[in-house]
C-alpha cells in the first residue's frame, strides 16, 4: 500500500508557544499526482510542508514521506526529494549554469544541467548571475535547483508569487511536464486558478485543520457548483440556486415579458467555493495579504 | 531503479563546495577589499606614514608585517566566516542546502577550504609586497618557517571554528557586519596589531591575552622579527608554548561551540 502513497500523514499536530499551528491533519498524496494545499496565511500550510520536508518536528501524529519518517530522513532519502522554498538566496556570485551544475553534484542520479536550464527557460541566462535575473527568472532558477536531482517528490511553496501572467503560464507548462514524467508534486499556493489548473486534488487547510480534500471539480461537495441565477425587480435583488438555470431564465423571461433586469447566471468558481469553505475571517486575511504580495513582486 | 547509484562522497562534495566558495569570494568585491586586501593596504599605509622610523632597529614595514599577517589570518577566518554564514542563514541559503542531500560536513569543508586557500594567497601577496617593495628582510631559517606553519594552521583553524560558532550571534544578516566588524577591530587594537604591543597599557594586554589574536600576532613576531626582539615583549619571551596552548584551547572550545550552536535555519524558524 505504501507504494501508492508518496505522503501519508495521520493526526499531525504541531504546537507553538502561542498557538496550535497544526491540529490533527490527515493527508495522503498518491504517487504521480499534483496535490495543491490551499489556505489563508497562518493556516498551517507552511508548517505542515516543513514537517514533511524534515525542517520541523511534529509534536504528535504519524508522518511518512516516501516511506520514511522525515525526522529520520538521511541523505539517500533527501536525494529523492526536491524542495523549492518560499524564499531562498542563491550563491550570488555564481552563474545560472555554475549553480545548476554544482547542485547536480549533490545527487546520485541528477538530470542534465543544460536540459534542466532549457526546461525552465533560462538558456539565454546561462551565464548570468542570480542578482541580475528578474523575480520570475529567479524563481525558475529555484525550480531548476529543486528538480536537478531528479526527485520523486517535489515540494513547491508558493512558486509563482510575484509572477506576471505570461511567466505563470510558462511555469504551469513546466509543472505539467514534470507531472507527465511522473513526479509527485505538493504545491502550496495562494492562487486558486493555479490550483484549479495544475492540481489533481486540492486540500483546504484553515486554523490548522484540513477542512476538505477533493478534486477541483468536487470541492465544496455536491451543490457547491450549482448555478446561481440573480435578477432585480421592484422588491430589490433576488438570487436562487438551481440545477436548471435555462428553465429558470425562460420562466423569468415569461414573467417580465422580455428583458430581465440585471439578469446574471453564474456558477461558483473554485475561488468562491474556497472562500465559502474558509469562512469570512479568512476572506479578510486573503484581502489583507494581496498588497503585501504586490510589494514583494515590486521588490524583486 | 536509478536510485541504486551511490551518493557522491562527502569529500568530493566538500571539494566542489570549496571551489564554489573560493569563486564566490573572489567575485565579491566587498569581501575582497575588507578581508583580502585590508591587511595589505594597512601595511602600505604604515610603511608610508612611518617611513624609516626606527622600531628598535627595524623599519616600520618589518615591524608591522607580522601583525598584518596575524590580522589577515583572523579576518579571513573569523570575520569572513561569521559574517558570511550569518548572511547565508538569514537569507535562506543554509535552509536550501539542508534540503538537499549535501552532507553537512561538506559545507564546512567548503568554508574552511576557502579560508585556507584565500589566506595562503593573502599571506603570499603580503610577503611578496613586504619583501620586494617595502624592504623587509624575510627570514631564511627553516626553524622559523616551521613555526610559521603551525602558528598559521592553529590560527586559521581556531579562527574558523570560532567564526562558524559566532555566526549565530547577529540577529539578522544585515546586522552581521555591524556586530562583528567592531569586535574584530577592537581585538586588533588590543592585540597590538596596529601598535607596538609592549606600549599598550597592562590591563589592555591582560584582556587581549585571553583571546587568540594576541597569541597569533606574538607568534608571527617570533617568526619575522630578528633575534633579540623577544626582549622587547612584556614577557621578555615569545611564549610560543603558552601561545600554542591558548590557541589549542580556543580551537577545542570553538569546535565544541560550533557543533552545539550551529543551525541551518533562522532563530524564528521553530
Amino acid at each position: 500500500m505504501e507504494n501508492d502513497n508518496a505522503v501519508r500523514v495521520r493526526g499531525l499536530v504541531k504546537r507553538y508557544p502561542d498557538k496550535v499551528a497544526v491540529d490533527g491533519v490527515d493527508l495522503d498524496i498518491h504517487r504521480g499526482e499534483v496535490f495543491a494545499l490551499l489556505g489563508p496565511n497562518g493556516a498551517g500550510k507552511t508548517t505542515t510542508t516543513e514537517i514533511l520536508e524534515g525542517y520541523r518536528r511534529a509534536d504528535d501524529g504519524e508522518v511518512s514521506v516516501l516511506g520514511t519518517d522525515p525526522v529520520h530522513g538521511d541523505r539517500s532519502w533527501r536525494a529523492r526529494l526536491g524542495i523549492v522554498l518560499q524564499t531562498s538566496r542563491d550563491e550570488a556570485e555564481s552563474t545560472v549554469f555554475e549553480l545548476v551544475n554544482h547542485y547536480a553534484g549533490y545527487y546520485p542520479n541528477p538530470r542534465d544541467p543544460d536540459q534542466v536550464i532549457a526546461a525552465v527557460g533560462l538558456e539565454e541566462k546561462r551565464k548570468t548571475r542570480p542578482r541580475k535575473l528578474s523575480g520570475g527568472q529567479r524563481r525558475r532558477l529555484d525550480v531548476a535547483l529543486g528538480v536537478i536531482g531528479n526527485p520523486e517528490l517535489l515540494f513547491l511553496d508558493e512558486p509563482t508569487t510575484g509572477f506576471d501572467p505570461e511567466a505563470r503560464r510558462q511555469f504551469w507548462t513546466l509543472i505539467e511536464e514534470l507531472r507527465t514524467e511522473g513526479t509527485t508534486i505538493l504545491l502550496t499556493t495562494h492562487y486558486l486558478d493555479e490550483a484549479e489548473h495544475l492540481a489533481d486534488r486540492v486540500g483546504v487547510i484553515a486554523d490548522g485543520r484540513m477542512i476538505e480534500i477533493g478534486t477541483p471539480e468536487t470541492l465544496g461537495g455536491r451543490g457547491a457548483r450549482t448555478a446561481r441565477v440573480s435578477w432585480s425587480d421592484a422588491d430589490g435583488p433576488h438570487e436562487l440556486r438551481t440545477d436548471q438555470p435555462t428553465a429558470e431564465v425562460a420562466a423569468l423571461m415569461a414573467r417580465f415579458g422580455g428583458e430581465v433586469p440585471e439578469l446574471e447566471v453564474r456558477r461558483p468558481s473554485l475561488e468562491d467555493i474556497y472562500l465559502d469553505l474558509i469562512g469570512k475571517a479568512a476572506v479578510t486575511a486573503v484581502a489583507a495579504d494581496a498588497p503585501a504580495v504586490a510589494m514583494e513582486a515590486g521588490a524583486l | 531503479m536509478a536510485d541504486t547509484k551511490a551518493l557522491p562522497s562527502t569529500l568530493s562534495v566538500g571539494l566542489a563546495r570549496t571551489r564554489l566558495e573560493v569563486r564566490e569570494f573572489f567575485r565579491e568585491r566587498e569581501a575582497l577589499i575588507f578581508t583580502f586586501f585590508f591587511p595589505i593596504i594597512f601595511l602600505a599605509i604604515f610603511s608610508a606614514v612611518f617611513g624609516n622610523t626606527d622600531f628598535d632597529g627595524v623599519n616600520a614595514a618589518t615591524y608591522f608585517t607580522p601583525g598584518m599577517i596575524a590580522s589577515g589570518i583572523f579576518l579571513s577566518s573569523f570575520q569572513s566566516l561569521s559574517i558570511s554564514i550569518a548572511l547565508e542563514r538569514d537569507e535562506g541559503l543554509l535552509k536550501r542546502l539542508r534540503g538537499t542531500p549535501m552532507p553537512p560536513q561538506a559545507y564546512f569543508i567548503g568554508k574552511i577550504g576557502q579560508v585556507l586557500i584565500t589566506s595562503v594567497l593573502q599571506i603570499a601577496l603580503l610577503l611578496a609586497i613586504s619583501g620586494l617593495l617595502l624592504g623587509v628582510d624575510l627570514p631564511t631559517e627553516p626553524d622559523r618557517w616551521l613555526n610559521f606553519v603551525w602558528i598559521f594552521i592553529l590560527g586559521t583553524a581556531s579562527g574558523s571554528v570560532l567564526g562558524i560558532a559566532f555566526s549565530v550571534v547577529p540577529k539578522s544578516g544585515k546586522a552581521a557586519s555591524a556586530v562583528i566588524t567592531p569586535i574584530v577591530l577592537l581585538l586588533q587594537f588590543m592585540s597590538g596589531v596596529y601598535f607596538v604591543y609592549s606600549s599598550l597599557p597592562a590591563w589592555m594586554r591582560n584582556v587581549a591575552a585571553v583571546f587568540p589574536l594576541k597569541w597569533l600576532a606574538q607568534g608571527m613576531r617570533s617568526v619575522f622579527l630578528p633575534d633579540g626582539f623577544e626582549l622587547t615583549e612584556p614577557a621578555k619571551s615569545w611564549q610560543l608554548g603558552t601561545g600554542a596552548i591558548v590557541l589549542s584551547i580556543w580551537l577545542i572550545v570553538g569546535l565544541f561551540l560550533a557543533q552545539r550552536v550551529f543551525r541551518w535555519t533562522r532563530r524564528d524558524a521553530g
